[in-house]
Formats: structure tokens, sequence, C-alpha cells
């Protein structure tokens, strides 16, 4: 968000927390440096001391094999390619945030771990060799199998069940990535002043505010 | 362990108030502020949202993007710590029973975990034996209580319009915000078949009522709560305000174990586990005053077995832990196909509804009887995990941008799919009030205790054809409204009588209250009309634990109501040396 716009929101909205204030101005200083410094003493305030621990064995432990970070990077990517709005799952970092998310949810690792083994075992007999290892046309042609769950054959119902989670958890580390997130176009989460649907999409929509509502719903200068 | 010793505290404090949610803090403020000494005991840590809340991060800074944990059940942003389940404080149930238990440990309690709905209760929720025939009357009535609903509103702040509602009172409201594009969409859809939509009543500043906290700035998370104070948190409008008074000291991370009485069986004092260092503490107060959440509050009365209060302590009636109930919940959800792939814009607004429906229809004419209130939600709201999950079961059901296709997917084509649904989603929520029975209720487990060696509460609670059939009315109501405004039913919509028509489970709501009811008959009520014990003059109960019934409303702010009114009652009995 915009840092100096937020603050000059709050200024004009008259509120007086200094601690958020002070946060403000730490996030305004440039430089990598500062804002790192800045992260470490600001970051953890809202966490409990069980959490932090948490966080910190989870980011310590490993889940998924070097093979499997690569399967899920190349199918990350199938799901979620570079387009004219946006960039891709990899480079919005999916791939990590899948490889922690399994640790949290313990009830996606066998479905991830055994669908990885269930769609190299798919390419090792169709061409030979593992999934990533195959080419880009050899890939898409078992992805096709599995990435369509209405018109899938029945004996490919588990990699179409595989390849269901993948996208969903592709979908939730993309879009909440800061890419993703632009992509998407949610443009809260920053101070600013509800006055109500834009005169043009009421309009769209054929609406109106009531004269009770613009009567009595809080107004802005 | 080996120099385990009970650490006694010398002082005799005016007060010593246990827990300091909507209740406790309430408690703190009005007696600090009258000059009183006070000792607040709170279970977990303090707790500041100017300087802990996640407010304002972004969904990339937590590395679960927002997913819950056990430490966060309502996502890793939501302002509460923990929940359902606390390690090392077990409860458990009597078999075939279901009761969800919400714990919250830190400074301000469950303050921290609410939608900020504020709503007072109305004259006939004070009265429903009267009226049905059903539960029991409060010993006090809306006239009682209403000054201090109109001295709540002006202290913490609530936005809302007078409608002139029979049952659901006007109030001293701040303007309300300005409905979003969906709640237009409802407002509509549920008038054309007869159903109220007004603006919700959120304790929340829409504008500036004070130096000490800010104003709205609309970002959506009073979930998380707010770094300006501009909603209300027990700890943000009352107890760090009470604590300028010099008249309180916090004892945070102190688990209380006993009320403790003399000979007399007078109250003295609290016991207390120190979380930090585990030691045992005591601490003397003329007065005690339990705000310890409704559970927690039987708790500790149970726990609290003297030779004067064998059966545990203000429990010669036998009904502490009795009355146990929450508020109803039934949930649907759907999709408006008008509202694909909308124009964006920031449409945050509060941290919660902009619009509500209270209870519209009179229940001599329907088959169950109490009402409900309606929750809605919707439109577009900061991606987290689980954003846009299970897309396969929608693009394939629509057509997309004027194309159909087949459902599921990858690629370019996919993302086009997901920036199409964004925002078209609406949800709503049916509140309602269950009849509080006796034989709903909460006890101590005789064999188990938690990691402090306090013995733990064990839930007996079961729905009744009451709440089962007034589940199934919101459920038809929320497809009538779906169905109105042309949206499609997406979740909520199998459920029937094989499930009891979604109804959640006792507790899932996290409204409980009656454990410690009051009345004027000592045989029936553990506290009479002022929240005070008839067993145990010097000692109250400010929580839900003290309500009769709960209405169809949430019950926080006549929480706030009822401990502003006995703590004013507390003030002058101790001027008057009467207590």
């Amino acid at each position: 968000m915009d840092r100096r716009k937020s603050l000059k929101a709050l200024l004009v909205g008259g509120v007086s927390a200094g601690a958020f204030l002070e946060a403000c101005k730490n996030s305004d200083k440039k430089g990598a440096e500062a804002k790192a410094a800045a992260d470490l003493e600001a970051g953890n305030k809202d966490r409990m001391k069980e959490e932090i621990d948490r966080n910190d064995k989870l980011m310590k432990d490993t889940f998924f094999t070097k093979e499997e970070m690569a399967t899920i990077g190349i199918l990350a990517d199938i799901i979620i390619p570079r387009d004219e709005v946006s960039g891709s799952a990899t480079d919005a970092g999916v791939p990590a945030f899948i490889e922690f998310i399994v640790k949290e949810k313990p009830e996606h690792q066998t479905p991830m771990r055994g669908g990885l083994r269930w769609i190299d075992l798919q390419s090792l007999n169709r061409f030979g060799k593992a999934f990533k290892d195959a080419s880009a046309q050899q890939q898409l042609e078992i992805v096709d199998d599995i990435a369509y769950p209405a018109k899938a054959k029945p004996e490919m119902k588990q990699g179409v069940a595989f390849f269901n989670l993948m996208r969903n958890l592709t979908a939730s580390g993309f879009y909440t990535s800061e890419i993703g997130v632009k992509d998407m176009g949610y443009m809260g989460n920053k101070p600013n002043q509800w006055d109500g649907v834009p005169d043009d999409v009421l309009k769209q929509y054929n609406m109106a505010y009531t004269e009770k509502e613009l009567k009595e719903c809080v107004k802005f200068d | 362990m080996g120099d385990l010793q009970i650490k006694k505290q010398s002082k005799t404090y005016d007060a010593v108030i246990v827990g300091s949610g909507a209740g406790g803090g309430m408690a703190a403020y009005i007696l600090a502020n009258a000059g009183l000494k006070v000792c607040l005991l709170e279970a977990g840590p303090m707790y500041d949202p100017a300087i802990n809340s996640s407010q304002l991060k972004n969904p990339w800074e937590s590395p679960r993007r927002g997913a819950s944990t056990k430490f966060r059940p309502f996502g890793d942003f939501d302002g509460c710590f923990w929940g359902w389940e606390i390690d090392g404080e077990p409860y458990t149930h009597t078999e075939g029973t279901k009761w969800e238990w919400w714990r919250a440990r830190m400074l301000g309690g469950r303050t921290n975990h609410w939608g900020r709905i504020s709503l007072r209760f109305g004259p006939k929720d004070f009265k429903r034996r009267s009226i049905d025939g059903l539960g029991d009357d409060w010993p006090i009535s809306y006239e009682d209580v209403k000054p201090y609903y109109d001295k709540v509103d002006q202290l913490i702040g609530v936005f809302g319009t007078n409608e002139g509602l029979p049952n659901d009172p006007d109030g001293l409201f701040l303007p309300p915000p300005k409905p979003r594009l969906h709640e237009l969409f409802i407002k509509k859809a549920a008038g054309n078949i007869g159903i109220p939509v007004i603006p919700s009543r959120l304790s929340i500043l829409t504008k500036k009522i004070n130096n000490e906290r800010g104003q709205c700035f609309y970002c959506a998370q009073c979930g998380r709560s707010c770094k300006a104070y501009a909603d209300f948190s027990s700890s943000s409008a009352l107890i760090i305000p009470a604590m300028k008074t010099g008249n309180v000291e916090l004892i945070t991370n102190a688990m209380a174990r006993e009320v403790l009485t003399n000979k007399e069986g007078v109250a003295t004092g609290v016991s207390y586990v120190n979380k930090d260092d585990l030691q045992e503490y005591q601490v003397s107060g003329k007065v005690v005053i339990l705000a310890a959440s409704a559970c927690e509050s039987a708790r500790l009365l149970l726990n609290s077995r003297s030779q004067r209060h064998p059966n545990g302590l203000a429990n010669s009636s036998n009904v502490v832990g009795k009355y146990l109930h929450d508020s109803t919940g039934a949930d649907m959800g759907g999709i408006i196909p008008a509202l694909f792939d909308r124009k964006r814009y920031n449409e945050d607004g509060v941290g919660g509804m902009h619009v509500y429906t209270p209870w519209w229809l009179d229940n001599k004419k329907l088959d169950f009887p109490r009402g409900y209130h309606i929750e809605y939600g919707g439109g577009f709201g900061m991606p987290l995990y689980g954003f846009s999950w299970g897309i396969e079961k929608l693009n394939g059901a629509y057509k997309v941008k004027g194309v159909q296709k087949e459902a599921g997917g990858y690629g370019k084509s996919l993302k086009e799919d997901y920036r199409f649904f964004y925002g078209a989603h609406v949800g709503m929520a049916g509140r309602g009030e269950a009849v509080a029975r006796a034989d709903n209720y909460c006890e101590i487990d005789p064999t188990v205790v938690d990691k402090y060696g306090i013995p733990v509460l064990r839930f007996n609670t079961k729905w009744s054809d009451y709440e089962i059939k007034q589940a199934k009315h919101m459920k038809e109501t929320f497809a009538e409204i779906l169905h109105s405004m042309g949206a499609v039913v997406t979740w909520g919509g199998d459920d029937g009588a094989h499930n009891n028509y979604g109804l959640h489970n006792p507790g899932n709501i996290i409204h409980e209250a009656g454990t410690v009811r009051m009345g004027n008959d000592p045989k029936t009520s553990a506290l009479n009309k002022w929240s005070q014990a008839h067993d145990c003059k010097n000692l109250f109960c400010v929580d839900g634990g003290q309500f009769v019934s709960q209405a169809d409303k949430n019950i926080t702010w006549t929480i706030l109501a009822l401990s502003m009114r006995a703590s004013e009652y507390i003030v002058s009995e101790l001027k008057k040396n009467n207590i």
C-alpha cells in the first residue's frame, strides 16, 4: 500500500494512534535494510510465543524432495502461466507456499505426495521418464487427461482429484501473493473513506440509494 | 516444584475482577473511575491493539496466507488468541452431547473476536416466559436497563439508525456507512418478499467520539482489532483508559483457581496460578467480580467449595452451570450471476455488514417460539487462503465472457475465470434465540483436570425441536432471498432433516450464557437483579453467566449495560458500607 497516502488519510481522519503512525514512519524509510529492521521489530508483535515457535519449526522442516518441488513448479506454471496481466505461479513463489502449507495442513500431504507419484508413473509408462523430464508437449498431454473433471476418463479420476487439489493450492498461493492480489484487482487494505458504491456502478445495476440512506449515512467533506 | 508455596499479597483491593472481556472491562472502567482500587486478573497476555494488531498486513505477510490455525481458528490475522482448543486446558462432554467452547486468552478476552454487532435487547426479550410460557422472565425489564444502554452507546460508540421497531429499540447512534453493492441487491431482493433490511448496528466509530480513540478508516478488519481504537474492544475502549486512572493493577497470565471465602462464607479474594512462573498466588478484595465468561465463571464457582458453600459458591440453588445456551446458527451462500465480471473498486467498508435483518415475524403464528436475525456477507474481500477454492465446480456452470468452457482447466483461460467470478458471492447467517433449559448444563468433570490441576468442565447440551424448527425456517428464508435476487445457492443448500437443517453445534456461535442466572427467587437463581450472589453479598457475576435468556440479539451490548449497572451498584453499596 501507499504508506504516505494512508498516513495522510489517518491524519485527515483525526486518528491519534501513536504506535500506528510510528509503524508507518518506519516503513517509509528507504532501503531494504531499514525495512528488514522494521519488519523484525514490528513483524511479530501480533504473534503469541506459541505461534512464533510453530512458524519457526515449520520453516525449518522440509516435506517435499527436490524432485517433487520441481514437478510442483512445472504444474503450478501450467495452471497459472504468465499472461498479459500478470506473472506466473513460480514468479509469485507458489511452490514455496505449497511446501509450507502442506506442513501446516498435514491432510494435504498424502494426496500431494501420492498425486505427484501418480503423475510420474503416468509419464514413466507413456514416455519412459519422470513428468518433470518429459517434454512440454508430453506434460500437457497428461494434464489434458486430468484437468477437466467432467470429461476425464474413469481411469484418470485419481489424477483429476490430484489436479483439482493442485489447482486450488496454486490459486490460493498465487492470488494471495503481491502479484496475484494486483492481478485480481483487490483494491482495499488501505485507509480510505467509504462513501458508497461509485455512481457509474450504481447506474450499471440500476440501483440507487434512498433518500433515507443519503440523509442518515455517514458523509465525508 | 520443590519450593511451591502460596504467595499472598498483603494489600486488600476494593475489588478483584476475574476476566478482562466486556463484563470485566466495564467493571474495571466504572470502579476505577469511581476511585476504587481494582485488581484485574486475566488468564492470557497483555494485548494492546495499537501495538499488537495484524491490521493492514497483506495476505503474503502470513506464511499460511491467513489460513486458520489452532491458535487462530478464524484465520492467521484474526485478533483473538486461542479458540476452540487450548493446549493443556481440555473440556469434556457427556456422551451423545455437543458443546463447542471458544476461549480467548488475552487482555480484552472475546471482545477481540466478534463482529462488533451491538444490539440492545427489546422489552419482550426480558419477559419471554410471560409471552410464550417457556424459560423464565428476567427479574428486570427493558426500562431498568435502558439508561445503561444509553450510557454504553455514548461511552463506547455504535452506529445504526432509529427505526422505531417495537423489540429492536432505538439508541444513540453514530451514522452508519452506506450499503455495499451486494447489500443493495440483498435489500431489494428481501424487500420484494417482505423481509426488512436495515442499517446494521456495530460498535465502530464512524465519527470521532473522544481524543483517546480514532475514527474508522474503512479497512474492513475490525476482526483483527483496530490500531486506531476505532472499534470496540475491551482493551482499547475500557481497560487501557481505566488503567490511566492509576487505580487498576492488571495481572496477566493469571489463571484463576478459586474464589476464596472466610468462615462466614464471605468472599475474601481469588487464588490463581501464574502461568509464567507456575507459582500459586492469592489476592484479596472487599468485592469479587466474576467476568471470566459464562462457563469459566460457573467453573470457578463450582470449584470454590467450602464448609459454608459445600455445593460450590453461590450455588445453594443448584443452578450454577445450568441453563447454558448459545445462539442458534445456520448459514447459506450463493453466487449472483448479475455480478460476474464486476468493475473493481475498494469496497472494504467497515469490518462487518452494513445492513442486517432484525427478527420480523410473530412467533405465535410459527411452529417455533423464538426469533432470529440475519447477518449478510459478500463482495470483494481480501484474497486469502482458500481463495476461489473449487473453481472446477463453477467455471463449467456459467459462460465466462460469453464463452461456455469445460469445467476445471488451466492456463490463461483459467486466470480469466478467476477474475470473472471474483466479488459475486453472497452469504447469509441466521443467529437466533435458543430456549434456556435446566437440562442443558456444564458441570465439573469428576476425573479430569487441566495442566494447572484445576478441575475442568464437562458439557451436556442438546438442541430441542424449537431450535431445529427455527433452523429449518432460516434455511427456507435464505433460499427465498437468494432466489429473489437471482442468485444460485453454492453452499448450505443440501442441509435438511438429516442434519438438523445445518444447525451449528451448541457453542459454535460463541454466545454462551445462562450458567449463573439472575432472578428474584434464591431457590431458582444464583444472582439477584443486581448481578449479586444471593448466597454471598460481596460476590458478583457480570458476564453472560447472569443472563436468564439471550434474545435473538448478540449479547455483548447487554453484558456491557448490565456490568455497568452492577458496577454502579457496587460503588454505591461500598460507599454505604453495605458490602
